[in-house]
């Protein structure tokens, strides 16, 4: 079964590969222009069993995520950030491949020597050593993001329990994860190794789940607390991040589709 | 002659006065933000910061602006009443989403970063709300609409490159949409909201 999922991926990515071949050398750009021009919606194929799921992940941040956030807040300050960074640290296995892949090979590089420099002098990431030495931290880039900068669409929206918010295309990003295309997973999981425990890949997951939340606590009561539709919020915020990062840009003007305002005449 | 001169001098005097008065988007940040700083670091009830922050709100944000473009492609199918109506609305709405969620800090500490001009009509302002020991650095742009450029006024806040407004747009687009765009169930759920 393992087997027929790995070859499916390969397929598939294969497929994907092609696309962005077919992109041409200014495929970026005009990625890049396209999703600045369209900014075309993305469906909701299953919103009321999307509805039922979301409604389910709402209890369990209630009953679960938020009182473990709450109490991870209450840990001394430099836990927290030598948790964050370890975990960020962590991720570099899967940001640097996404970089070669979208052709960040700066990128590649300056995280290829953090990841060095922290899991070493940094004990294990704990500490942000690197950025001392004047490499500053990038990014994060994942297989969902890969796919859309080489201009695969989102596909409809929906989301997965306990995981959240998604598209088809992060999903398919992630399965790429599970094949080989994230390190951490290879070695606490997919291989046996004698030095990892398949359970330091969940505690890992766990645990950035809980720094995320615990960042973001009043954030998120503040928008519960002015939705008229917090799902409908919930949807437009993670589409809207998902674009943001897949463009790789800061910059608001190149994010936002103006039309709609131009329209718009109060003076 | 001396009138010409008298004339060219009134027109020069009218023309300085009009580009003194102009403001700069991020000067009006600036200012938007030390003002919100004082009041809600001050020792005064929240019910009185609220009524002081929402002075602010109405002078300095484009509330009916933001109104409109919320509504997006069913803001053309309002009658004139309709569109009294949803006006009131959306500044009660806003006033009180816009205060709640400012009350929650003690004490904001923004500075502003740079502005960027889009076109006439537009200026980003970029600005940083310093990391604290709860939250992260956070990176806020304000989008500016400078049409009228001696009274710029803000029409989005873009919170780590998040729009509020467009947030807010396809949160009332759902609900028109699941409601077969009747606007008055719409009128409905933000009657619910400002009484909440």
């Amino acid at each position: 079964m393992k087997k027929i999922l790995k070859v499916f991926i390969i397929c598939l990515i294969s497929q994907l590969a092609t696309f962005s071949l077919l992109a041409g050398s200014d495929g970026s750009l005009e990625i890049k222009n396209k999703a600045k021009g369209q900014d075309k919606e993305v469906k909701d194929c299953f919103e009321t069993v999307n509805r039922g799921i979301f409604a389910f992940n709402q209890g369990l941040d209630k009953v679960f995520f938020k009182p473990i956030a709450k109490g991870y807040r209450y840990l001394p300050k430099p836990i927290r950030s030598g948790t964050s960074n370890a975990l960020g640290n962590l991720s570099n296995v899967v940001t640097i491949p996404n970089n070669i892949l979208q052709g960040q090979f700066k990128e590649a590089g300056i995280n290829s020597l953090r990841f060095s420099i922290n899991s070493t002098l940094g004990i294990a990431g704990i500490f942000d050593v690197a950025s001392y030495y004047g490499l500053k931290k990038q990014d994060k880039e994942d297989y969902g993001q890969t796919l859309g900068t080489w201009g695969i669409n989102e596909g409809c929206y929906f989301v997965l329990p306990v995981l959240g918010p998604t598209t088809v295309r992060d999903t398919i990003g992630s399965l790429a994860n599970f094949g080989g295309g994230d390190a951490w997973y290879n070695v606490t999981i997919a291989n046996d190794t004698k030095y990892f425990e398949n359970s330091d890949y969940y505690y890992s997951r766990l645990t950035a789940g809980v720094d995320f939340r615990a960042k973001n606590l009043e954030a998120f009561t503040s928008l519960e607390n002015n939705s008229m539709d917090l799902y409908a919020s919930v949807r437009s915020l993670y589409l809207q991040d998902r674009k943001r990062k897949i463009l790789n840009s800061d910059e608001t003007t190149e994010t936002m589709n103006d039309d709609d305002w131009e329209e718009i005449d109060t003076q | 002659m001396t009138k010409i001169k008298l004339i060219s001098f009134f027109f020069f005097i009218l023309f300085l006065n009009s580009i003194s008065s102009a403001k700069e988007p991020s000067i009006l940040i600036t200012e938007i933000v030390n003002e919100a700083s004082v009041i809600l670091s001050s020792p005064d009830p929240v019910e009185a910061k609220i009524i002081r922050l929402n002075n602010i709100a109405e002078n300095n944000v484009d509330i009916n602006g933001i109104g409109m473009y919320t509504l997006g492609k069913y803001r053309k199918g309002l009658n004139e009443d309709q569109k009294i109506k949803y006006n009131k609305l959306f500044k009660s709405y806003f006033l009180k989403s816009f205060s709640s969620r400012l009350v929650d800090y003690s004490d904001p500490k923004i500075s502003v970063v740079s502005e960027k001009k889009i076109n006439e009509k537009y200026t980003i302002v970029s600005s940083v709300l310093e990391e604290t020991s709860k939250n992260p650095e956070i990176k806020i742009d304000w989008r500016i609409y400078t049409k009228n450029p001696e009274r710029p006024l803000i029409r989005d806040l873009i919170v780590e490159g998040l729009s509020l407004a467009r947030t807010q747009k396809e949160e009332f687009k759902s609900i028109l949409q699941n409601n077969n765009g009747d606007i008055d169930y719409l009128f409905k759920s933000l009657e619910e909201f400002i009484i909440k």
